[in-house]
């Protein structure tokens, strides 16, 4: 039974994680509609912009700062550059723009920082606790930073509500989501709330870069974190903020789980694909996801 | 001037119905075939054969299958690379349990297994639309490459893992120099494509179309979603599976899975996109521009004679790859094709477009 619970508490803390990078995806796929497969190579340049002003020496909160202002004016040249020319394209066209986008900017980021791995150390906690000194009599280890982690994407998610619901800009982002047209036409200009909401994106990839970088060392495999995303995406639904955590929580722990009770029945490594598989066949139920707007079709 | 329809008269349904119905696009067509049977082989070299037309004939082929399941019935996948492996695997299975079966033969049974497997992983598609259905055929890929990984079965228990492709030999004619691979591959390239064209044409072809427009109107008007989507999902499979074939016996010359990874399904997803959406040429320009590319780029700079280190080289490709690629998607979105199909439809207006 410990057993259990600690493998659970594993797989929902790697979970949190895997929303943090989520959280990106349906913020952007809200307000545009567009499906940002470049979320993942925003979280690997972020991290990568961060951990290479830390290693020039510049402090940490002032490094954070800078990647910020970096990744504001990279939504902004985003903005400007691809996806201003490409408004009322098909959907799968502005897809494979920011497949374009993650190419180049895995590519950009390389080629400034390099391809080394570098360690992120920024005094987060690494060491496995014990925690609830003893459930039925044995203990269960906690990774620390896993639960740094499920607090930082805590308060984000709270910081992102209040955002999303008090300010005016929020109300602006919530109305574009809702009907471009219809908001155009009570004045909220277009361009600069999807600017706005790729800047955050790129905030938020920030953050999923940071914790993910104090795990696994800030490197190309950063980029590929995005792939496992996507069935959290699906799981919860594009369009749904708690859509992305309950879908990373549902994930992180399913796939923990098989892994070890499952795999050794069918052979080891189902981690790869037994996400992909557990939300398709979810999809197959709930074809919308759990949170998602019902879809409705008219003719 | 050269290139109008006045004058030629159609006078029977079947000249209507022709796949080219302007004697030059007929022409265009038949030196094409005879530069790539005829003149090629003749000239180019093992290296040209070897590094660009045949896996060029191969990935255009891949880039049909797919376009076949995304471009004409709109459903998009992110499978190719998985359904390619599937292909591949199966043709070494038959390969080596049936030594005197024709490759040929072979390859079109791959195919159907693939197809059989694509209709598996179709099914999802019946309930699940867009960018979700996207997200599911990820699962194909993951758990394809896994399953073939996994159980020695797949690849008769050979432990290196990469197992090199058993040689072939057509009607006693032994495929082992690069010209006989390139004439195999553009025989089998050439028909399939055809086949594909036409069958694109026909009322199949009308209900994939018809589903991609609008599933819902598509049903009203009396095409069954469950047979047009699965079919769609079917012959594209059968392509890809083909396609992946091809390309561990005639190019890589080994079977492995890694040669199917994730990359290769976004680099056909590239083609079919770049390419064209929808179209049978399309697909052939989707991947010789998606195929070089990286070539020119590798050349390019000791070309202008810079001496750059090879990972800074891979970088920067990274990056001019993604520019072009939003480059071509602002410029003309429906893919490289549509400016064919602009350039014919001004010509034919030359030299008095009003």
């Amino acid at each position: 039974m410990a057993f259990f619970l600690e493998v659970l508490t594993g797989g929902l803390l790697t979970g949190v994680l895997y929303s943090l990078v989520a959280l990106g995806f349906v913020l952007i796929f809200k307000a545009s509609g567009v499906f940002n497969f470049a979320q993942g190579a925003m979280v690997l340049f972020a991290a990568l912009f961060f951990v290479g002003f830390i290693d020039l020496g510049v402090p940490v909160v002032l490094s954070a700062i800078l990647t910020i202002a970096v990744m504001i004016l990279l939504a902004y040249l985003i903005e400007r550059l691809v996806l201003s020319h490409l408004v009322n394209q098909e959907a799968i066209s502005l897809f494979m723009a920011t497949i374009g986008i993650s190419y180049f900017l895995d590519g950009f980021g390389q080629t400034i920082w390099g391809s080394d791995i570098r360690r992120l150390d920024i005094g987060l906690p690494q060491d496995a606790f014990v925690f609830g000194a003893s459930v039925l009599g044995d203990d269960i280890f906690v990774n620390e930073l896993d639960v740094v982690a499920a607090v930082v994407a805590g308060a984000l998610v709270a910081v992102l509500a209040v955002f999303f619901s008090k300010t005016k800009i929020g109300r602006a982002l919530r109305a574009v989501a809702d009907d471009h047209q219809a908001a155009m036409s009570v004045g909220i200009p277009l361009r600069s709330i999807w600017m706005i909401v790729w800047a955050v994106a790129g905030i938020v990839g920030l953050v999923a870069g940071i914790m993910w970088g104090a795990k696994l060392g800030v490197q190309f495999s950063l980029s590929l974190v995005a792939l496992k995303a996507l069935p959290v995406l699906i799981l919860g639904g594009f369009t749904s903020v708690p859509g992305a955590i309950v879908g990373g929580l549902m994930i992180g722990a399913g796939e923990k789980l098989a892994e070890v009770y499952l795999g050794p029945v069918i052979g080891g490594a189902i981690e790869d694909w037994f996400a992909y598989m557990l939300a398709m066949i979810f999809l197959l139920f709930r074809p919308q996801g759990l949170f998602g707007e019902k879809i409705i079709e008219r003719i | 001037m050269l290139y109008r329809e006045a004058g030629q008269f159609k006078t029977s349904y079947a000249a209507d119905q022709a796949i080219f119905p302007l004697a030059q696009d007929r022409i265009g067509m038949a030196i094409i075939l005879a530069v790539a049977f005829i003149a090629i082989p003749a000239v180019a070299n093992e290296y040209w054969l070897q590094t660009i037309m045949i896996p060029f004939l191969i990935l255009s082929l891949a880039a049909l299958g797919l376009n076949v399941l995304t471009g004409y019935a709109g459903q998009l996948s992110l499978g190719t690379g998985g359904f390619m492996a599937v292909g591949a695997f199966a043709a070494y299975k038959f390969a080596t349990a049936f030594p005197e079966m024709n490759i040929i033969v072979v390859f079109l049974i791959s195919g159907l297994i693939s197809a059989a497997v694509g209709i598996v992983f179709g099914v999802p598609s019946l309930r699940i639309k867009g960018f979700y259905l996207a997200v599911a055929t990820l699962a194909a890929q993951f758990f394809l490459l896994w399953l073939l990984v996994k159980y020695p079965w797949f690849y008769n228990y050979d432990p290196s893992g990469v197992i090199s492709a058993p040689p072939i030999d057509i009607f006693g004619f032994a495929i082992d120099t690069a010209v006989s691979k390139y004439m195999l591959t553009l025989i089998i390239v050439s028909v399939l494509a055809l086949a594909t064209k036409n069958l694109v044409r026909s009322h199949i072809g009308r209900g994939w179309m018809a589903i991609r427009d609008m599933d819902i109107a598509a049903e009203i008007i009396g095409f069954r979603p469950l047979t047009t989507k699965l079919s769609a999902f079917a012959v594209s499979s059968f392509l890809v599976g083909v396609a992946g074939a091809m390309y561990a016996f005639l190019y890589l010359g080994s079977v492995e899975a890694a040669a199917f990874d994730i990359t290769t399904s976004f680099n056909i997803l590239f083609m079919v996109i770049v390419g064209g959406l929808g179209s049978v040429l399309g697909s052939f320009i989707g991947a010789a521009f998606i195929l070089t590319l990286p070539i020119f780029l590798d050349n390019f700079p000791r070309m202008l004679g810079f001496e750059i280190s090879v990972e800074t080289v891979t970088h920067l490709q990274f990056m001019i790859f993604g520019a072009l690629i939003i480059f071509f998607l602002i410029v003309e979105p429906h893919g490289l094709a549509r400016l064919w199909t602009i350039t014919k439809e001004k010509l034919r207006a030359w030299p008095f477009p009003y």
